[in-house]
Parts: C-alpha cells; sequence; structure tokens
C-alpha cells in the first residue's frame, strides 16, 4: 500500500540552529499517527514543514507516491494538508463559519457580494458531519478554547483534508471534551483521513494511536506499534542514551539553612498544591514538560502572579509577597526565560542594568543619580563574572546572549537577592558560553546562593541539579536526587493523574 | 457533542453588548438634545438642526475613512489634510486648469484613492507603523496643499454650479419645509455604501478579519498585504469625498485647514463605539459619535459657552465613551 504521506531526508536549520537532520515520516491513509519526542526534538518543525508554513532546506516529501511541492500553507491546503497549530488561528470577533471560510467565502451576484446563508449553511453541514451542535453564527472569541478548536477541526474539513495534523490538542481540554474529541478523530479515520496527532501525553496515544514515531534532537528515531510497545520502550527512545554526560555532584547539605519553603502553592489548575524547600548553597533543578506549570510556579513565588493559597517563608520566616517589590526585598531575584522583554532594558547600557534593581541606593539628594558608585558597581561585576563587553557604558543589545544573562545575573546579586531562580537561564545562548553560565551557577551556590533552575533540557538539568523537582500538569511529581536516570525523570513528568493506577508511586519518589 | 446550549446565548450576549454601547450612544445623544433643547428654545429649530447635520457632514465622511482603518487595526491620521489636499487638486483642475467639472469631481476623488494607496503600500509593504507612516504622510499633504496654491485659497470661479454639491438642497426641491442640504445627504450615503461593504463583501469581511487576527488571515491563505492597501485606498477616497465637501461648501479649497480633524474624525469613531484595537465597529456607532461631537458644540455655542469649554467637554466625552468600552470588554 502506497503512503498518503512520505517523508524522507528532510533537513532543516534555522539561525545557530539545526532543527531537523535527516527527518522521516510516513502516514497511511486512515492512520492516526503519533508524533513524540521531548521539547525541540524537530516534531512541530516537521510537520510545519509538512503544511507549508517552513520550506526544508533538503528532503523529499511524496503524497500517494507522487513528489508534490508545499510553498506556502495554501498550497498545502490545496493538497489536502491542514495543520490546527497549539496556538490556534482564528480570528476571534469572526463567527465560526466566517472563520471557517475566511479567503474562500461563497459569493453571490457575481462575486460582489457575500453569501452570508449559504456560508452559514455550509458551515453548518461541516458541524453535522462531525456530529457537532454549534451556531455557525457563534462569535469565536467567546466560545470555550474546546470548541474553537473545534472549529479549527471543521476549517480542516472544508478544504476535504486528506491529512490532518494536530498540534497538542488536548492541552487545554477537560476529560469530557479530550473523549469529544476522540470520538471525532476516530470517525475522521474511519472516513480515510490520515492524522498526526503531536502530544507529550503517553496515555493518550494508547488511546487513539496506531503507530508512534519517535524523533529527538531533531533526527529521526523510530516508528512503533503503539498498542503493543510499552509506554517504558517509546521513553528511552525519547530520552535516547547518549546525551547522559557529566553529573551534578550533590554537596552533603544537610547541615545548611532553608532558606526558602514553600508550602501547598496553588492557582488555578496551573500549580495545583506545590511544596519544596531549598537550602543555603543548594541548586534545585525544575524538570518538566512545556506547559507543567514551572515558570508559573516561579512567577507565583516571586510574586508576579497572584496565588490562590500556599505559604512562602523565607528564612524560616513567613513573607507574605504579593507583588514582585515583596520579593526582591525578602531577597529573591527572578531571572525570567525571556530576558529581552522582562530581564533587561536592551537598549541601555550594562551600567545601568546592573543597577537598574537597586536604583535607589544609587539616588543622591533630589533624585540625582550617582553615577560613579553605579560605575564602579557595574565594574565590580564586569570583572567578578566575566562579562565581556568594551566598557560598562556598552549598550545591553550589542551583547552575546550569554553576556547578557551575566548582567542579569550582576543586576540580582547587586541587589543582594540570597534566592535566585533561573527561568531557562540558557535559552538562545550557544554551546560555548552555556558551560560558563553552569560554572557560573555553581560558584554562585558555593558562595552561599539557594538557586532554583527550571529547564527544558534534560541534559542541563542533570548537570546542574543537587536535587530534582519534576512537575506534571502543576502538580509537583516527584523530587529526584541528583544522578537520577532520564527515564525516572521523564516518567515523572508524564505521570498524568489519569495514569497514576498505583497510589503513591509518586509519593514513593519523593526524597 | 451536545452541549450547544452554552454556546448560544454567549454568542449573542457579544452582539448585545456591542448593540449596548450604541445604544447608550445613542440615548446620550438624546438626552444631550433635550437638555439643550430645554436650556434653549432656539436649539430645536429646523434651520438649527440643518446646522447641525451640515456641520456634521464633513467631520461624519471622515470619520467613515477613520472607521474602515480602525477596524482593521490601523490608524490614520492624514484623513484631514489629505482631506484638503484632495480639495486642492479638484481646485488645480477646475480652476487653474479651467476643466469641467465632472472631471475636476472624480479627479479629486481619484487624488484620494492614488494617496490612500500610498499609505497603504508603506504600512504593509514597507513595513512602517501606521501611526507613523500616517503622521509622514499628514504633513507631506499639509506641505504639498500649500505648495501647490501658494498658501492661497483656490476660488471655485469657472465652475459655478460646484457649491451646490454641498449646499443645494434635493430633498428640499422635492419638500421645501425640509430643506436639508445635499452635503448631509452625501454624509448618510458615505455611510450606508460604508456599512454595506463592511457587511456584505469581501473587503469588509477581510477589515475585520484583518484587525482581528492578522496572522490567521495570513496563514488562511489571504495576501494580507494587498488587502491592507486595498483599505488604506478605500479610506483615501472617501477622504477625497469629504474634500469635495468642504471645497463645495466655502466654493474654495482653503489649503491651510484640515490639521486636527483627524482627531475629530477619531474621536467620532471611538465615541462610537469602535475598538481601537480593532477587529470590532460599525459605521452606525460613527454616526451617532459624529452626531454628539456637532450636538456638543451646537448646543453650547447656542448657550453661550465659551469654545475653549466646548473643547474641554468634546475631550471628556471622548475619555467617558473609551472608559464605558473598557468597562464593556471587562464584562465579556
Amino acid at each position: 500500500m502506497t503512503p498518503l504521506i512520505s517523508m524522507s531526508g528532510v533537513d532543516k536549520a534555522f539561525p545557530g540552529v539545526r532543527a531537523l537532520a535527516d527527518a522521516r515520516f510516513e502516514l497511511m491513509a486512515g492512520e492516526v499517527h503519533a508524533l513524540m519526542g521531548e521539547n525541540g526534538a524537530g516534531k512541530s518543525t516537521l510537520m510545519k514543514i509538512l503544511s507549508g508554513i517552513y520550506a526544508p532546506d533538503a528532503g523529499e516529501i511524496l503524497m500517494n507516491g507522487r513528489p508534490v511541492a508545499l510553498g506556502t500553507p495554501r498550497d498545502a491546503q490545496a493538497a489536502g494538508i491542514s495543520m490546527i497549530h497549539q496556538e490556534l488561528n482564528l480570528m476571534p470577533h469572526l463567527t465560526a463559519a466566517q472563520n471557517i471560510f475566511i479567503g474562500r467565502e461563497p459569493k453571490s451576484f457575481g462575486g460582489w457580494l457575500l453569501d452570508e446563508p449559504r456560508l452559514n449553511g455550509d458551515a453548518a453541514a461541516i458541524f453535522a458531519s462531525m456530529k457537532l451542535t454549534l451556531d455557525p453564527k457563534a462569535e469565536v472569541g467567546r466560545l470555550t478554547i474546546a470548541r474553537q478548536q473545534l472549529v479549527e477541526i471543521a476549517k480542516a474539513l472544508s478544504f476535504r483534508s486528506r491529512v490532518l495534523i494536530m498540534d497538542e490538542p488536548t492541552a487545554a481540554l477537560n476529560d469530557a471534551e479530550v473523549a469529544d474529541l476522540f470520538e471525532i478523530i476516530a470517525r475522521l479515520k474511519a472516513s480515510g483521513t490520515g492524522i498526526v496527532y503531536i502530544s507529550h501525553k503517553l496515555d493518550e496515544l494508547k488511546r487513539i494511536a496506531d503507530r508512534v514515531t519517535v524523533m529527538r534532537d531533531g533526527e529521526y528515531v523510530g516508528t512503533v506499534p503503539a498498542a503493543d510497545t510499552p509506554v517504558e520502550k517509546i521513553i528511552s527512545m525519547m530520552v535516547g542514551r547518549t546525551l547522559s554526560t557529566e553529573q551534578a555532584e550533590a554537596p552533603d547539605l544537610s547541615g545548611a539553612d532553608t532558606v526558602l519553603e514553600v508550602k501547598h502553592l496553588n492557582r488555578g489548575s496551573e500549580i495545583r498544591d506545590v511544596s519544596f524547600s531549598l537550602r543555603r548553597g543548594e541548586i534545585l533543578g525544575f524538570a518538566g514538560l512545556m506547559g507543567a506549570g514551572r515558570t508559573e510556579v516561579a512567577r507565583a513565588i516571586f510574586g508576579a502572579d497572584r496565588r490562590d493559597g500556599g505559604e512562602i517563608f523565607v528564612h524560616g520566616k513567613r513573607s507574605d509577597i504579593r507583588r514582585p517589590e515583596d520579593a526582591v526585598r525578602a531577597g529573591i531575584g527572578y531571572l525570567s526565560e525571556d530576558r529581552k522583554h522582562f530581564g533587561l532594558v536592551v537598549g541601555m547600557d550594562v551600567r545601568n542594568n546592573v543597577a537598574l534593581a537597586s536604583i535607589s541606593r544609587f539616588t543622591g539628594p533630589g533624585g540625582v543619580l550617582d553615577e560613579t558608585g553605579m560605575r564602579d558597581a557595574a565594574k565590580r561585576y564586569i570583572g567578578q563574572l566575566a562579562i565581556k563587553t568594551p566598557s560598562d557604558e556598552q549598550e545591553v543589545r550589542l551583547l552575546s546572549g550569554g553576556n547578557q544573562q551575566k548582567v542579569v545575573i550582576a543586576k540580582w546579586l547587586l541587589r543582594d537577592c540570597d534566592i535566585l531562580i533561573f527561568d531557562e537561564p540558557t535559552r538562545g545562548i550557544d554551546v560555548g558560553a552555556k558551560s560558563e553560565i553552569y560554572r557560573l551557577l555553581n560558584e554562585l551556590a558555593k558562595a552561599g546562593k539557594a538557586i532554583i533552575v527550571i529547564s527544558s533540557e534534560l541534559p542541563e538539568i542533570l548537570r546542574l541539579s543537587h536535587r530534582i523537582a519534576v512537575m506534571c500538569e502543576g502538580r509537583l511529581t516527584g523530587i529526584l536526587p541528583a544522578r537520577a536516570s532520564q527515564e525516572d525523570i521523564m516518567h515523572l513528568a508524564t505521570l498524568r493523574p489519569s495514569l497514576v493506577a498505583t497510589p503513591g508511586l509518586g509519593g514513593e519518589l519523593v526524597h | 457533542m451536545s452541549t450547544t446550549a452554552e454556546i448560544a446565548p454567549k454568542g449573542t450576549a457579544t452582539r448585545v453588548s456591542g448593540a449596548q454601547h450604541r445604544a447608550l450612544a445613542f440615548s446620550g445623544l438624546i438626552a444631550l438634545m433635550v437638555v439643550f433643547s430645554l436650556a434653549s428654545p432656539n436649539f430645536l429649530q429646523t434651520a438649527n438642526i440643518i446646522t447641525i447635520l451640515q456641520a456634521t457632514s464633513v467631520n461624519g465622511v471622515l470619520a467613515v475613512a477613520a472607521t474602515l482603518v480602525i477596524i482593521s487595526g490601523g490608524i490614520d491620521l492624514s484623513v484631514g489634510t489629505l482631506m484638503t489636499f484632495c480639495a486642492v487638486m479638484a481646485g488645480v483642475l477646475m480652476t487653474y486648469l479651467g476643466l469641467p467639472i465632472w472631471i475636476g469631481v472624480p479627479g479629486g476623488l481619484l487624488a484620494g484613492l492614488a494617496c490612500g494607496s500610498l499609505s497603504g503600500f508603506l504600512i504593509a509593504k514597507l513595513k512602517i507603523p501606521p501611526f507613523i507612516a500616517t503622521l509622514g504622510m499628514m504633513l507631506i499633504y499639509k506641505g504639498l496643499s500649500l505648495a501647490i496654491c501658494g498658501a492661497k485659497p483656490i476660488y471655485f470661479t469657472s465652475t459655478p454650479s460646484f457649491t451646490q454639491i454641498s449646499t443645494g438642497s434635493l430633498i428640499g426641491a422635492v419638500i421645501p419645509a425640509l430643506p436639508i442640504p445635499n452635503g448631509v445627504l452625501i454624509l448618510f450615503l458615505v455611510a450606508a455604501v460604508a456599512a454595506f461593504i463592511l457587511g456584505r463583501t469581501v473587503l469588509g469581511r477581510f477589515i475585520f478579519a484583518l484587525g482581528s487576527n492578522e496572522e490567521a488571515l495570513r496563514l488562511s491563505g489571504v495576501n494580507t498585504g494587498n488587502w491592507k492597501i486595498a483599505v488604506y485606498g478605500l479610506a483615501g477616497a472617501v477622504c477625497g469625498i469629504a474634500g469635495i465637501l468642504i471645497a463645495s461648501r466655502i466654493n474654495s479649497a482653503q489649503p491651510a485647514i484640515g490639521q486636527g480633524y483627524e482627531l475629530d474624525a477619531i474621536a467620532a469613531v471611538v465615541i462610537g463605539g469602535t475598538s481601537l484595537s480593532g477587529g470590532r465597529g460599525t459605521m452606525l456607532g460613527t454616526m451617532i459619535g459624529a452626531l454628539i461631537i456637532s450636538v456638543v458644540a451646537n448646543g453650547l455655542r447656542i448657550l453661550s459657552v465659551p469654545q475653549e469649554w466646548q473643547i474641554v467637554v468634546t475631550g471628556s466625552i471622548i475619555i467617558l465613551a473609551v472608559y464605558l468600552d473598557i468597562l464593556r470588554r471587562r464584562g465579556i
């Protein structure tokens, strides 16, 4: 049988990153094919190539055995390939029917006017074929995320799509909605549509997928049947064994003071009852898949987001943190994953960025700034952290990613923070500078700072952390010691409540 | 899939909510008229009502142009001086070159279409932010208008019927008791056509889609750049209509006026409930907004309130209208 889609030898590089190398994928008609891999494994990139959003650097795409050119999303749609993106691409102010047929509206009067009754009728017909009751005239922005997702599916169907790519379709759905979605997928499958299903949720693919293809670091790892492949096998394919490099030596911290203690932190469905503690001199890694709630925990501790419940103790004292100012006063610094947006004023120079969080210290009578004091402070940290910059008056945007990160660190060190939360500290930083950041973090810990590192890269977590907290869907599913195996971490990171068959499994692993 | 109940009412809720803002603006307009007519017997005179409508015509047409652009997620600061530039171009054609009125008037409109398209090109192709692109164009039109006619008005001496476009009254010819000037008729015609374009044509659909989520429209395979140019081009042509109206009313092209009109136009749009962030808005709302501005100015003048205080009141109404819009959106 000729595959519906066959991609082979696909390469794709972005500036500084190799996203895909000799990637492969095959899809049969009437098949649900799950595509799995860690964050950054290249799943979405591969599928964006299939849906015409990215052009591949090399590789061949066959549809029913014949080569196809998919230069634009429109080409892909014409070929019958539709992708439902993780971040939905809908126009919230337009109705469901208007969204479905945008750019292809049925017209009357020789193409001059929109034929709104036919537009709504056609949309209603598609909804009916999905056995879905939804008013075509409902404004999309008012629908639940689940229903918006169904509008996207209806849009894909309106192209008579033979290939439907779904990127994390259940990320925002509750269980009942997931069941409804799976019913629709089953019907589509029965009608011969090929479905690519990107997901992190291992239990889901057991339920709906026929085959699973695993990718790692932009490469094809293997394809296995979903039904009779154990979950552990799939996890080990995702993680691989080549990645484990050097691991952290956990120092003996049994005598060190607990500087931060978080008890029963809650915030909506993002953070559910998270408790942990952090000692002086410790590096606590936070691992988990995208959307597990790690950044949310950091932001809640830092007072950037309101929390529904939970207590935070700093140096044993209950600390009522409501705003970032409170956290900074308590000695907590947060280094966000998006430095350019939240961490730095990139248009200003190194000196001002370093002094920014401690500006009151350099403010003289009448609000006049003590430039000399600021320069001295900046120069001290430029030396101490080995920030590569021609002077303290260099604009921060002209520095490399690694050096920008050091400027943020200097800012919080100057502020006398002894608890530092690093969110993806090496994102967008090249490999050489990464090890320097790792060295710096270790030195800071040795000097007595307490550090939380949130990272989506397992090798980074393993290399830095003295203990590893793993989150899944807002819960802290376990805290592992240094030298934990990647399999253990992945297991906890995919430990969804629906998967927990053996009670106490999560607790067992908490140390 | 059978949980439909929660959806339909929500969908209607938005429409009711948008209509609520318009209803509120409309009742505001009525309330203002009641207050002014109680305060002064002169306010509700036919002559005064016609004065109000006549005063609304130019700003109303400009507000139509601004509405189109603002719903599409953009902004156009050049509507006022483009209006003047189109009037000057009509003057050049008819007075300087002695061409007949049926060339001069379409010429003015074409100038608007071309200029608007140029703004669209700057925004869509050169990626200049709309605020900056149209700010630059605003100054360019002003300078060009002054340069072309040597800073002196062009009088439409060779085309005596030109003034009829705005001040004549087709309705008055049929019903003598109702001498509504043609300018007002043209305003309502322009607004009706624009409302039709918004609601019933592809261009209108894409105007809303651009303002709602441009990226989604692009990923749907639509050439968003070309449609943006079309939006600004159409808005430019509407500014041309305003240019003809104002020139015909004062029977001259005054190169020095125009700047400041764009703010009145945007104010009318905002008071009418069109969201400055795009994707939402109606022509009916804009018409009500434009009328409110004229009624306030006229009513306060009748009550002998100094002009500086009229401006203060208009400013307050804008802030109040936007605050109501924020309250409405928070309710969603």
